[in-house]
Protein backbone atom coordinates (compact mmCIF):
# COMPACT_ATOMS: atom_id res chain seq x y z
CA UNK A 1 0.00 0.00 0.00
CA UNK A 2 1.68 3.74 -1.14
CA UNK A 3 1.04 5.95 2.08
CA UNK A 4 -0.22 9.15 1.04
CA UNK A 5 0.85 11.75 3.68
CA UNK A 6 -1.12 14.81 3.43
CA UNK A 7 -1.94 16.68 6.62
CA UNK A 8 -5.33 14.87 7.30
CA UNK A 9 -2.78 11.41 7.64
CA UNK A 10 -0.14 13.05 10.11
CA UNK A 11 -1.19 11.78 13.47
CA UNK A 12 1.01 13.69 15.40
CA UNK A 13 -0.66 16.68 13.99
CA UNK A 14 -4.10 15.57 15.16
CA UNK A 15 -3.05 14.25 18.14
CA UNK A 16 -1.72 17.92 19.15
CA UNK A 17 -4.85 19.82 17.46
CA UNK A 18 -7.10 17.80 19.46
CA UNK A 19 -5.48 17.78 22.83
CA UNK A 20 -4.79 21.39 22.86
CA UNK A 21 -7.94 22.82 24.14
CA UNK A 22 -8.04 20.56 26.97
CA UNK A 23 -4.33 21.31 27.89
CA UNK A 24 -4.80 25.08 27.77
CA UNK A 25 -7.80 25.09 30.47
CA UNK A 26 -5.82 22.70 32.74
CA UNK A 27 -2.65 24.85 32.45
CA UNK A 28 -4.61 28.48 32.18
CA UNK A 29 -7.37 27.50 34.83
CA UNK A 30 -5.54 24.50 37.41
CA UNK A 31 -2.04 25.42 36.66
CA UNK A 32 -1.67 28.92 36.72
CA UNK A 33 -4.17 29.10 39.60
CA UNK A 34 -2.31 26.52 41.59
CA UNK A 35 0.83 28.16 40.98
CA UNK A 36 -1.29 31.73 41.92
CA UNK A 37 -2.05 30.32 45.51
CA UNK A 38 1.59 29.41 46.68
CA UNK A 39 1.94 33.03 45.45
CA UNK A 40 -0.49 34.31 46.92
CA UNK A 41 0.37 32.48 50.21
CA UNK A 42 3.28 34.81 50.63
CA UNK A 43 1.64 38.24 49.66
CA UNK A 44 -0.58 40.29 51.31
CA UNK A 45 -3.62 40.50 48.76
CA UNK A 46 -6.78 41.25 49.91
CA UNK A 47 -9.95 40.93 47.76
CA UNK A 48 -10.76 44.59 47.94
CA UNK A 49 -8.23 45.88 45.92
CA UNK A 50 -5.94 44.20 43.00
CA UNK A 51 -2.84 45.69 44.77
CA UNK A 52 -0.15 42.70 45.51
CA UNK A 53 2.53 43.12 47.78
CA UNK A 54 5.28 40.49 49.30
CA UNK A 55 4.48 39.62 52.60
CA UNK A 56 7.48 37.43 52.76
CA UNK A 57 6.51 34.42 55.61
CA UNK A 58 4.68 36.93 57.62
CA UNK A 59 0.87 34.63 56.74
CA UNK A 60 2.80 31.66 57.92
CA UNK A 61 3.98 33.24 60.83
CA UNK A 62 0.64 34.79 61.37
CA UNK A 63 -1.48 31.60 61.22
CA UNK A 64 1.18 29.35 62.72
CA UNK A 65 0.57 31.73 66.18
CA UNK A 66 -3.32 31.18 65.69
CA UNK A 67 -4.67 28.85 68.01
CA UNK A 68 -7.81 28.95 65.87
CA UNK A 69 -5.62 27.58 62.71
CA UNK A 70 -3.94 25.13 65.15
CA UNK A 71 -7.13 23.47 65.96
CA UNK A 72 -8.16 23.43 62.07
CA UNK A 73 -5.01 21.59 61.55
CA UNK A 74 -5.63 19.04 63.41
CA UNK A 75 -9.64 18.61 63.31
CA UNK A 76 -8.51 18.27 59.14
CA UNK A 77 -6.51 15.19 60.65
CA UNK A 78 -8.53 13.76 62.88
CA UNK A 79 -11.55 14.34 60.75
CA UNK A 80 -9.89 12.38 57.60
CA UNK A 81 -8.67 9.81 60.17
CA UNK A 82 -11.60 9.00 61.78
CA UNK A 83 -13.38 9.11 58.54
CA UNK A 84 -11.43 7.06 56.61
CA UNK A 85 -11.31 4.08 59.08
CA UNK A 86 -14.92 4.06 59.48
CA UNK A 87 -15.33 4.11 55.76
CA UNK A 88 -12.43 0.98 54.83
CA UNK A 89 -14.99 -1.10 57.88
CA UNK A 90 -18.05 -0.31 56.71
CA UNK A 91 -16.98 -0.53 52.73
CA UNK A 92 -15.49 -4.02 53.30
CA UNK A 93 -18.24 -4.92 54.87
CA UNK A 94 -21.37 -3.61 52.60
CA UNK A 95 -18.98 -5.10 49.68
CA UNK A 96 -19.09 -8.47 51.22
CA UNK A 97 -23.06 -8.64 51.47
CA UNK A 98 -23.77 -6.89 48.33
CA UNK A 99 -21.34 -9.73 46.56
CA UNK A 100 -23.75 -12.35 48.21
CA UNK A 101 -26.85 -12.94 46.39
CA UNK A 102 -30.24 -12.25 48.68
CA UNK A 103 -33.82 -11.21 47.35
CA UNK A 104 -33.98 -7.72 47.51
CA UNK A 105 -30.45 -6.77 46.76
CA UNK A 106 -31.38 -4.12 44.14
CA UNK A 107 -32.98 -2.11 46.75
CA UNK A 108 -30.66 -2.49 48.55
CA UNK A 109 -27.57 -1.24 46.50
CA UNK A 110 -29.77 1.47 44.95
CA UNK A 111 -30.20 2.37 48.98
CA UNK A 112 -26.94 2.19 49.51
CA UNK A 113 -25.45 4.17 46.81
CA UNK A 114 -27.93 7.53 47.72
CA UNK A 115 -25.50 9.24 50.14
CA UNK A 116 -22.82 9.40 47.40
CA UNK A 117 -25.47 10.49 44.55
CA UNK A 118 -27.17 13.49 46.48
CA UNK A 119 -25.37 17.08 46.82
CA UNK A 120 -22.88 17.22 49.44
CA UNK A 121 -24.70 20.10 50.68
CA UNK A 122 -27.69 18.91 50.63
CA UNK A 123 -26.98 15.85 52.30
CA UNK A 124 -25.02 18.22 55.13
CA UNK A 125 -27.88 20.19 55.30
CA UNK A 126 -30.69 16.98 56.19
CA UNK A 127 -28.03 15.84 58.88
CA UNK A 128 -27.83 19.28 60.36
CA UNK A 129 -31.44 18.62 60.77
CA UNK A 130 -31.15 15.36 62.30
CA UNK A 131 -28.43 17.13 64.81
CA UNK A 132 -30.80 19.47 66.10
CA UNK A 133 -30.41 20.96 69.28
CA UNK A 134 -33.84 20.65 69.96
CA UNK A 135 -35.88 18.11 67.42
CA UNK A 136 -33.03 15.60 67.22
CA UNK A 137 -34.64 12.41 66.06
CA UNK A 138 -31.39 10.56 67.64
CA UNK A 139 -31.58 11.88 70.97
CA UNK A 140 -35.39 11.28 70.64
CA UNK A 141 -34.05 7.22 69.96
CA UNK A 142 -31.33 6.95 72.60
CA UNK A 143 -33.92 8.63 75.42
CA UNK A 144 -36.77 6.63 74.14
CA UNK A 145 -34.51 3.30 74.12
CA UNK A 146 -33.62 4.42 77.84
CA UNK A 147 -29.88 4.43 77.03
CA UNK A 148 -29.94 8.33 77.39
CA UNK A 149 -31.03 10.08 80.37
CA UNK A 150 -29.47 13.73 80.16
CA UNK A 151 -29.37 15.38 76.93
CA UNK A 152 -27.09 15.86 73.53
CA UNK A 153 -26.02 19.23 72.15
CA UNK A 154 -25.03 17.75 68.95
CA UNK A 155 -23.83 20.07 67.29
CA UNK A 156 -23.12 22.67 70.42
CA UNK A 157 -20.36 20.88 71.70
CA UNK A 158 -16.91 20.58 70.29
CA UNK A 159 -16.50 16.69 71.04
CA UNK A 160 -19.79 16.02 69.93
CA UNK A 161 -19.93 18.21 66.84
CA UNK A 162 -16.52 16.82 65.51
CA UNK A 163 -18.31 13.44 66.14
CA UNK A 164 -21.10 14.09 63.96
CA UNK A 165 -18.69 15.72 61.10
CA UNK A 166 -16.82 12.02 61.10
CA UNK A 167 -20.22 10.26 61.22
CA UNK A 168 -21.39 12.50 58.48
CA UNK A 169 -18.27 12.17 56.00
CA UNK A 170 -17.89 8.24 56.58
CA UNK A 171 -21.70 7.77 56.06
CA UNK A 172 -21.35 9.91 52.50
CA UNK A 173 -18.37 8.49 51.29
CA UNK A 174 -18.40 4.65 51.96
CA UNK A 175 -20.87 3.91 49.46
CA UNK A 176 -18.13 4.99 47.02
CA UNK A 177 -15.70 2.88 48.93
CA UNK A 178 -18.30 0.16 48.41
CA UNK A 179 -18.41 0.10 44.96
CA UNK A 180 -14.22 0.11 44.14
CA UNK A 181 -13.95 -3.15 46.33
CA UNK A 182 -16.91 -4.61 45.31
CA UNK A 183 -15.20 -4.22 41.48
CA UNK A 184 -11.56 -4.89 42.83
CA UNK A 185 -13.66 -8.40 44.55
CA UNK A 186 -15.47 -9.08 41.18
CA UNK A 187 -11.43 -8.70 39.83
CA UNK A 188 -10.17 -11.79 42.14
CA UNK A 189 -9.16 -14.96 40.61
CA UNK A 190 -11.99 -17.37 41.38
CA UNK A 191 -9.47 -20.32 41.25
CA UNK A 192 -7.44 -18.70 44.20
CA UNK A 193 -10.70 -18.69 46.38
CA UNK A 194 -11.69 -21.81 45.57
CA UNK A 195 -8.30 -22.95 45.67
CA UNK A 196 -8.70 -21.68 49.87
CA UNK A 197 -11.81 -23.49 49.94
CA UNK A 198 -10.60 -26.54 49.36
CA UNK A 199 -7.70 -26.38 51.58
CA UNK A 200 -10.11 -25.73 54.09
CA UNK A 201 -10.07 -22.35 54.82
CA UNK A 202 -13.59 -20.99 56.33
CA UNK A 203 -15.19 -17.24 55.37
CA UNK A 204 -13.47 -15.54 57.76
CA UNK A 205 -9.68 -17.22 57.00
CA UNK A 206 -10.61 -16.38 53.61
CA UNK A 207 -11.34 -13.09 54.38
CA UNK A 208 -8.13 -11.97 56.13
CA UNK A 209 -5.76 -14.30 54.55
CA UNK A 210 -6.55 -14.40 50.73
CA UNK A 211 -8.76 -11.87 49.89
CA UNK A 212 -7.68 -8.48 51.59
CA UNK A 213 -3.96 -8.70 50.65
CA UNK A 214 -5.64 -8.84 47.59
CA UNK A 215 -7.65 -6.27 47.16
CA UNK A 216 -5.08 -4.04 49.32
CA UNK A 217 -4.44 -1.91 45.64
CA UNK A 218 -7.90 -1.33 45.38
CA UNK A 219 -8.97 -0.62 49.22
CA UNK A 220 -5.97 1.66 49.18
CA UNK A 221 -7.40 3.90 45.87
CA UNK A 222 -10.42 3.79 47.80
CA UNK A 223 -9.17 5.42 50.85
CA UNK A 224 -6.98 7.86 48.49
CA UNK A 225 -9.86 9.38 46.77
CA UNK A 226 -11.33 9.62 50.48
CA UNK A 227 -8.55 11.02 52.00
CA UNK A 228 -9.13 13.98 49.27
CA UNK A 229 -12.65 14.33 49.44
CA UNK A 230 -12.81 14.59 52.92
CA UNK A 231 -9.36 16.63 53.86
CA UNK A 232 -10.75 19.43 51.77
CA UNK A 233 -14.48 19.52 52.03
CA UNK A 234 -15.87 22.09 52.55
CA UNK A 235 -19.51 21.66 52.68
CA UNK A 236 -20.43 19.52 55.77
CA UNK A 237 -18.83 21.71 58.34
CA UNK A 238 -19.00 24.42 56.95
CA UNK A 239 -22.91 23.66 56.70
CA UNK A 240 -23.04 21.71 59.76
CA UNK A 241 -21.21 23.60 62.64
CA UNK A 242 -19.68 26.80 60.33
CA UNK A 243 -16.64 26.12 62.03
CA UNK A 244 -18.25 27.05 65.87
CA UNK A 245 -19.33 26.93 68.41
CA UNK A 246 -16.22 29.31 69.21
CA UNK A 247 -14.38 28.05 66.25
CA UNK A 248 -13.53 24.65 67.71
CA UNK A 249 -14.72 22.58 64.63
CA UNK A 250 -13.10 24.81 61.43
CA UNK A 251 -11.08 22.18 59.19
CA UNK A 252 -8.87 23.64 56.89
CA UNK A 253 -11.31 24.55 54.04
CA UNK A 254 -13.80 26.54 56.11
CA UNK A 255 -11.25 28.35 57.97
CA UNK A 256 -9.54 29.17 54.19
CA UNK A 257 -13.06 30.13 53.46
CA UNK A 258 -13.68 32.72 56.40
CA UNK A 259 -10.30 34.42 56.16
CA UNK A 260 -9.93 34.57 52.72
CA UNK A 261 -12.83 35.00 51.13
CA UNK A 262 -15.45 36.58 54.12
CA UNK A 263 -12.72 38.17 55.77
CA UNK A 264 -10.88 39.23 52.32
CA UNK A 265 -7.47 38.57 53.82
CA UNK A 266 -6.41 36.54 50.40
CA UNK A 267 -3.25 36.05 51.12
CA UNK A 268 -3.88 34.31 54.78
CA UNK A 269 -6.84 32.33 53.25
CA UNK A 270 -3.80 31.21 50.75
CA UNK A 271 -1.47 30.52 53.33
CA UNK A 272 -4.38 28.60 55.22
CA UNK A 273 -5.04 26.58 52.17
CA UNK A 274 -1.53 25.21 51.48
CA UNK A 275 -1.52 23.12 54.92
CA UNK A 276 -4.05 21.20 52.42
CA UNK A 277 -0.73 20.24 49.96
CA UNK A 278 0.62 17.56 52.52
CA UNK A 279 -2.38 15.44 52.26
CA UNK A 280 -2.64 15.57 48.45
CA UNK A 281 1.49 14.77 47.96
CA UNK A 282 0.74 12.03 49.75
CA UNK A 283 -2.26 10.86 47.93
CA UNK A 284 -0.67 11.76 44.66
CA UNK A 285 2.85 9.77 44.97
CA UNK A 286 0.55 6.49 46.51
CA UNK A 287 -1.30 6.94 43.51
CA UNK A 288 1.39 7.23 40.89
CA UNK A 289 3.37 3.83 42.83
CA UNK A 290 -0.13 2.05 42.44
CA UNK A 291 -0.32 2.41 38.96
CA UNK A 292 2.92 1.89 38.25
CA UNK A 293 2.48 -1.67 40.18
CA UNK A 294 -0.66 -2.32 38.02
CA UNK A 295 1.31 -1.97 34.56
CA UNK A 296 3.80 -4.21 36.05
CA UNK A 297 1.21 -6.32 37.31
CA UNK A 298 -0.82 -6.24 34.29
CA UNK A 299 2.48 -7.11 32.10
CA UNK A 300 3.05 -10.22 34.38
CA UNK A 301 -0.56 -11.50 34.02
CA UNK B 1 -28.12 -19.11 60.24
CA UNK B 2 -25.73 -17.34 57.58
CA UNK B 3 -28.78 -16.28 55.87
CA UNK B 4 -29.72 -14.37 58.85
CA UNK B 5 -26.47 -12.47 59.07
CA UNK B 6 -26.93 -11.69 55.89
CA UNK B 7 -29.63 -10.01 55.91
CA UNK B 8 -29.27 -8.81 59.24
CA UNK B 9 -26.11 -7.23 57.53
CA UNK B 10 -27.93 -5.90 54.81
CA UNK B 11 -30.60 -4.41 56.87
CA UNK B 12 -28.00 -2.70 58.92
CA UNK B 13 -26.42 -0.89 56.04
CA UNK B 14 -30.05 0.27 54.16
CA UNK B 15 -30.96 1.85 57.47
CA UNK B 16 -27.53 3.50 57.94
CA UNK B 17 -27.59 4.51 54.61
CA UNK B 18 -30.83 4.95 53.95
CA UNK B 19 -32.05 7.12 57.41
CA UNK B 20 -31.13 10.67 56.30
CA UNK B 21 -33.51 10.26 52.98
CA UNK B 22 -36.46 8.76 54.90
CA UNK B 23 -35.87 11.83 57.58
CA UNK B 24 -36.09 13.94 54.65
CA UNK B 25 -39.25 12.38 52.71
CA UNK B 26 -41.21 12.27 56.41
CA UNK B 27 -40.04 15.66 57.20
CA UNK B 28 -41.06 17.06 53.81
CA UNK B 29 -44.65 15.97 54.10
CA UNK B 30 -45.43 16.30 58.04
CA UNK B 31 -47.72 19.21 59.41
CA UNK B 32 -45.68 21.85 61.51
CA UNK B 33 -47.70 20.74 64.35
CA UNK B 34 -46.20 16.94 64.06
CA UNK B 35 -43.09 18.09 63.04
CA UNK B 36 -41.50 20.84 65.55
CA UNK B 37 -42.61 18.16 68.92
CA UNK B 38 -38.96 18.27 71.32
CA UNK B 39 -37.31 15.11 71.63
CA UNK B 40 -38.20 15.30 75.20
CA UNK B 41 -41.50 14.48 74.62
CA UNK B 42 -41.19 10.71 74.54
CA UNK B 43 -44.88 9.92 73.79
CA UNK B 44 -44.81 11.81 70.77
CA UNK B 45 -43.24 9.28 68.34
CA UNK B 46 -41.16 11.40 65.35
CA UNK B 47 -40.28 8.51 63.06
CA UNK B 48 -43.87 8.34 61.81
CA UNK B 49 -47.05 10.52 60.86
CA UNK B 50 -48.98 11.69 63.96
CA UNK B 51 -50.82 13.62 61.86
CA UNK B 52 -52.27 12.99 57.76
CA UNK B 53 -49.70 14.10 55.58
CA UNK B 54 -49.39 17.88 54.07
CA UNK B 55 -48.18 19.53 50.81
CA UNK B 56 -47.94 22.74 52.32
CA UNK B 57 -43.80 22.72 52.14
CA UNK B 58 -43.97 21.63 49.21
CA UNK B 59 -46.36 24.35 47.87
CA UNK B 60 -44.38 26.67 49.89
CA UNK B 61 -41.04 25.47 48.41
CA UNK B 62 -42.64 25.95 44.28
CA UNK B 63 -44.48 28.80 45.23
CA UNK B 64 -43.08 31.43 47.75
CA UNK B 65 -39.00 30.45 47.46
CA UNK B 66 -36.82 30.75 44.26
CA UNK B 67 -36.07 27.06 44.17
CA UNK B 68 -37.50 26.99 41.03
CA UNK B 69 -35.50 29.71 39.98
CA UNK B 70 -32.20 27.71 41.29
CA UNK B 71 -33.39 24.67 39.42
CA UNK B 72 -33.38 26.41 35.52
CA UNK B 73 -29.94 28.28 36.92
CA UNK B 74 -28.68 24.77 37.80
CA UNK B 75 -29.76 23.64 34.14
CA UNK B 76 -27.99 26.35 32.06
CA UNK B 77 -25.18 25.70 33.86
CA UNK B 78 -25.40 22.16 33.00
CA UNK B 79 -26.29 22.82 29.99
CA UNK B 80 -23.37 24.87 29.28
CA UNK B 81 -20.64 22.93 30.81
CA UNK B 82 -21.77 19.94 29.29
CA UNK B 83 -21.25 21.13 26.18
CA UNK B 84 -17.60 22.93 26.97
CA UNK B 85 -16.59 19.49 28.40
CA UNK B 86 -17.89 17.51 25.53
CA UNK B 87 -16.10 19.50 22.59
CA UNK B 88 -13.05 19.72 25.26
CA UNK B 89 -12.61 16.60 26.54
CA UNK B 90 -13.76 14.00 24.29
CA UNK B 91 -11.65 14.98 21.24
CA UNK B 92 -8.05 15.33 23.98
CA UNK B 93 -9.41 11.07 25.15
CA UNK B 94 -9.23 10.46 21.42
CA UNK B 95 -6.25 11.89 20.92
CA UNK B 96 -4.44 9.98 24.09
CA UNK B 97 -5.68 6.98 23.23
CA UNK B 98 -5.47 6.44 19.52
CA UNK B 99 -3.31 9.03 18.16
CA UNK B 100 -0.31 9.82 21.02
CA UNK B 101 1.25 6.62 21.19
CA UNK B 102 3.13 5.87 23.89
CA UNK B 103 3.27 9.50 25.79
CA UNK B 104 -0.60 8.98 25.76
CA UNK B 105 -0.98 7.22 28.69
CA UNK B 106 1.71 9.22 30.95
CA UNK B 107 -0.27 12.26 29.59
CA UNK B 108 -3.66 11.45 30.41
CA UNK B 109 -2.28 10.55 33.97
CA UNK B 110 -1.01 13.63 34.33
CA UNK B 111 -4.93 15.05 33.53
CA UNK B 112 -6.22 13.21 35.41
CA UNK B 113 -4.07 14.46 38.78
CA UNK B 114 -5.15 18.12 38.06
CA UNK B 115 -8.40 16.39 39.36
CA UNK B 116 -7.13 15.84 42.88
CA UNK B 117 -6.67 19.48 42.65
CA UNK B 118 -9.44 20.59 45.35
CA UNK B 119 -11.48 23.19 44.78
CA UNK B 120 -10.92 24.58 48.13
CA UNK B 121 -6.96 25.28 47.43
CA UNK B 122 -8.30 27.06 44.26
CA UNK B 123 -10.92 29.50 45.39
CA UNK B 124 -8.40 32.17 46.85
CA UNK B 125 -6.73 32.63 43.83
CA UNK B 126 -10.32 31.96 41.33
CA UNK B 127 -11.50 34.84 43.85
CA UNK B 128 -9.12 37.45 42.33
CA UNK B 129 -9.61 35.92 38.43
CA UNK B 130 -12.94 36.01 38.68
CA UNK B 131 -12.99 39.73 39.99
CA UNK B 132 -10.40 40.27 37.32
CA UNK B 133 -12.81 39.62 34.35
CA UNK B 134 -15.53 41.29 36.55
CA UNK B 135 -17.60 38.10 36.71
CA UNK B 136 -18.40 38.29 40.30
CA UNK B 137 -21.74 36.89 41.66
CA UNK B 138 -22.87 35.86 38.23
CA UNK B 139 -23.33 31.99 36.62
CA UNK B 140 -20.63 33.15 34.04
CA UNK B 141 -18.11 32.38 37.13
CA UNK B 142 -19.58 29.01 37.23
CA UNK B 143 -19.38 28.16 33.60
CA UNK B 144 -15.97 29.22 33.46
CA UNK B 145 -14.83 27.29 36.39
CA UNK B 146 -16.83 23.96 36.62
CA UNK B 147 -14.85 22.61 33.37
CA UNK B 148 -11.77 22.53 35.83
CA UNK B 149 -13.39 19.52 37.22
CA UNK B 150 -15.07 17.76 34.87
CA UNK B 151 -12.55 17.82 31.27
CA UNK B 152 -9.60 16.23 33.64
CA UNK B 153 -11.66 13.37 34.90
CA UNK B 154 -14.39 12.99 31.34
CA UNK B 155 -10.47 12.99 29.20
CA UNK B 156 -9.71 10.35 31.77
CA UNK B 157 -12.79 8.81 31.05
CA UNK B 158 -13.18 8.30 27.65
CA UNK B 159 -9.40 7.88 27.12
CA UNK B 160 -10.27 4.45 29.26
CA UNK B 161 -13.44 4.13 27.38
CA UNK B 162 -11.36 3.93 23.78
CA UNK B 163 -9.26 1.13 25.11
CA UNK B 164 -12.12 -1.00 25.08
CA UNK B 165 -13.36 -0.61 21.74
CA UNK B 166 -11.26 -2.30 19.07
CA UNK B 167 -8.90 -0.64 17.06
CA UNK B 168 -10.47 -2.61 13.78
CA UNK B 169 -13.08 -0.74 13.09
CA UNK B 170 -11.13 2.61 12.67
CA UNK B 171 -8.48 0.32 11.27
CA UNK B 172 -10.74 -0.88 8.57
CA UNK B 173 -12.02 2.55 7.30
CA UNK B 174 -8.30 3.25 6.74
CA UNK B 175 -7.68 0.24 4.87
CA UNK B 176 -10.86 1.60 2.56
CA UNK B 177 -8.95 4.70 1.91
CA UNK B 178 -10.29 7.20 4.43
CA UNK B 179 -8.05 9.59 5.92
CA UNK B 180 -7.33 9.73 9.96
CA UNK B 181 -8.98 12.80 10.02
CA UNK B 182 -11.73 11.37 7.81
CA UNK B 183 -11.60 8.10 10.32
CA UNK B 184 -11.73 10.83 13.42
CA UNK B 185 -15.01 13.00 12.04
CA UNK B 186 -16.99 10.01 10.43
CA UNK B 187 -15.85 6.76 11.71
CA UNK B 188 -15.18 7.55 14.99
CA UNK B 189 -18.17 9.52 16.49
CA UNK B 190 -20.29 6.15 16.46
CA UNK B 191 -17.92 4.38 18.20
CA UNK B 192 -17.46 6.66 21.19
CA UNK B 193 -21.85 7.42 21.47
CA UNK B 194 -21.77 5.42 24.41
CA UNK B 195 -18.68 7.28 26.17
CA UNK B 196 -19.91 10.47 25.48
CA UNK B 197 -22.70 9.98 27.47
CA UNK B 198 -20.72 9.15 30.15
CA UNK B 199 -19.30 11.75 30.30
CA UNK B 200 -22.39 13.79 29.20
CA UNK B 201 -23.68 12.09 32.78
CA UNK B 202 -20.72 12.86 35.14
CA UNK B 203 -20.78 16.35 34.43
CA UNK B 204 -24.68 16.58 34.98
CA UNK B 205 -24.00 14.92 38.48
CA UNK B 206 -20.48 16.94 39.29
CA UNK B 207 -22.60 20.32 38.70
CA UNK B 208 -25.79 19.32 40.50
CA UNK B 209 -23.36 18.50 43.49
CA UNK B 210 -20.84 21.57 43.20
CA UNK B 211 -20.79 23.91 46.41
CA UNK B 212 -17.95 25.30 46.96
CA UNK B 213 -17.57 27.66 43.76
CA UNK B 214 -20.76 28.30 43.89
CA UNK B 215 -20.98 29.80 47.99
CA UNK B 216 -17.49 31.72 46.53
CA UNK B 217 -18.97 33.24 43.54
CA UNK B 218 -22.64 33.53 44.09
CA UNK B 219 -24.00 36.00 46.55
CA UNK B 220 -27.42 37.16 45.06
CA UNK B 221 -30.15 34.78 46.00
CA UNK B 222 -31.70 34.84 42.55
CA UNK B 223 -28.87 33.48 40.74
CA UNK B 224 -27.92 30.79 43.22
CA UNK B 225 -27.53 27.17 41.91
CA UNK B 226 -29.41 24.32 43.62
CA UNK B 227 -27.00 22.92 45.98
CA UNK B 228 -26.31 26.42 47.09
CA UNK B 229 -29.35 28.14 47.30
CA UNK B 230 -31.08 25.32 49.19
CA UNK B 231 -29.00 25.21 52.42
CA UNK B 232 -28.17 29.06 52.22
CA UNK B 233 -31.24 30.82 50.88
CA UNK B 234 -33.97 28.43 52.32
CA UNK B 235 -32.78 29.19 55.86
CA UNK B 236 -34.14 32.75 56.29
CA UNK B 237 -32.81 34.80 59.46
CA UNK B 238 -32.28 32.04 61.81
CA UNK B 239 -35.53 30.51 60.57
CA UNK B 240 -35.09 27.25 59.09
CA UNK B 241 -38.28 25.93 57.19
CA UNK B 242 -36.88 22.50 57.54
CA UNK B 243 -40.51 21.21 55.43
CA UNK B 244 -39.60 22.76 52.48
CA UNK B 245 -36.03 22.63 53.42
CA UNK B 246 -36.26 19.05 53.64
CA UNK B 247 -38.48 18.96 50.14
CA UNK B 248 -36.19 20.17 48.63
CA UNK B 249 -33.21 17.92 49.15
CA UNK B 250 -35.57 15.51 48.28
CA UNK B 251 -37.00 16.36 44.88
CA UNK B 252 -32.87 16.92 43.84
CA UNK B 253 -31.24 13.99 45.37
CA UNK B 254 -34.44 11.73 43.21
CA UNK B 255 -32.98 12.51 39.79
CA UNK B 256 -29.30 12.10 40.63
CA UNK B 257 -29.94 8.57 42.54
CA UNK B 258 -31.55 7.25 39.80
CA UNK B 259 -28.87 8.31 37.36
CA UNK B 260 -26.05 7.45 39.66
CA UNK B 261 -27.67 3.93 40.16
CA UNK B 262 -26.91 3.75 35.98
CA UNK B 263 -23.84 5.10 35.74
CA UNK B 264 -21.55 4.09 38.65
CA UNK B 265 -19.68 1.29 36.96
CA UNK B 266 -18.16 3.29 34.02
CA UNK B 267 -17.46 6.04 36.85
CA UNK B 268 -15.55 3.56 38.80
CA UNK B 269 -13.79 2.46 35.99
CA UNK B 270 -12.44 5.56 35.60
CA UNK B 271 -11.53 6.05 39.86
CA UNK B 272 -10.10 2.41 40.20
CA UNK B 273 -7.06 3.19 37.08
CA UNK B 274 -6.39 0.15 35.99
CA UNK B 275 -5.70 -0.70 39.77
CA UNK B 276 -8.71 -3.28 38.95
CA UNK B 277 -7.61 -5.55 36.08
CA UNK B 278 -11.26 -7.28 34.72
Amino acid sequence: MTTRRTLADREEVLAGVMLAPALAYVILLVGVPFVMAIVLSFSDATAGSLSFGWAGFRNYAAILADPIFLRALRNTGVVTVGSQVLVVILATAAAQVLRATFRGKRFARFVLLLPWAVPVSLAAIAWTWIFDSTFSVITWTLKAAGLLHGWLYWLGEPGLALTAIIIVQAWRIFPFATVIVLAGLSSIPQEIVEAAIVDGAGFWRRLFRVELPLLLPVVTVAVLFGVVYTATDLGVVYILTGGGPANTTHVLPTLAFQRGILGADLGQGAAIAVFLLPFLIVVAVAMLRLARRAEVGGGAQ
Amino acid sequence: MKRVALYGAALGFVLFAGFPFYWMLITAFKQNRDLYVGASDLRHVPWIFNDPPTLEHVRLLFGQTEFPRWVLNTLVVVAVVVIITVAVAVPAGYSLARLAGRWGERMGMGIFFTYLIPPTLLFVPFSRLVSLLGLQNSLGALILIYPTMTIPFCTWLVMGFLRSVPWEIEEQAMIDGYSRLAVILKVAPRLIVPGILTVVVFTFTLVMQEFVYALTFISSVERMTVSLGVPIALVRGDVYHWGALMAAALFTSIPLAIVYNLFIDRFIQGFTMGAVKG
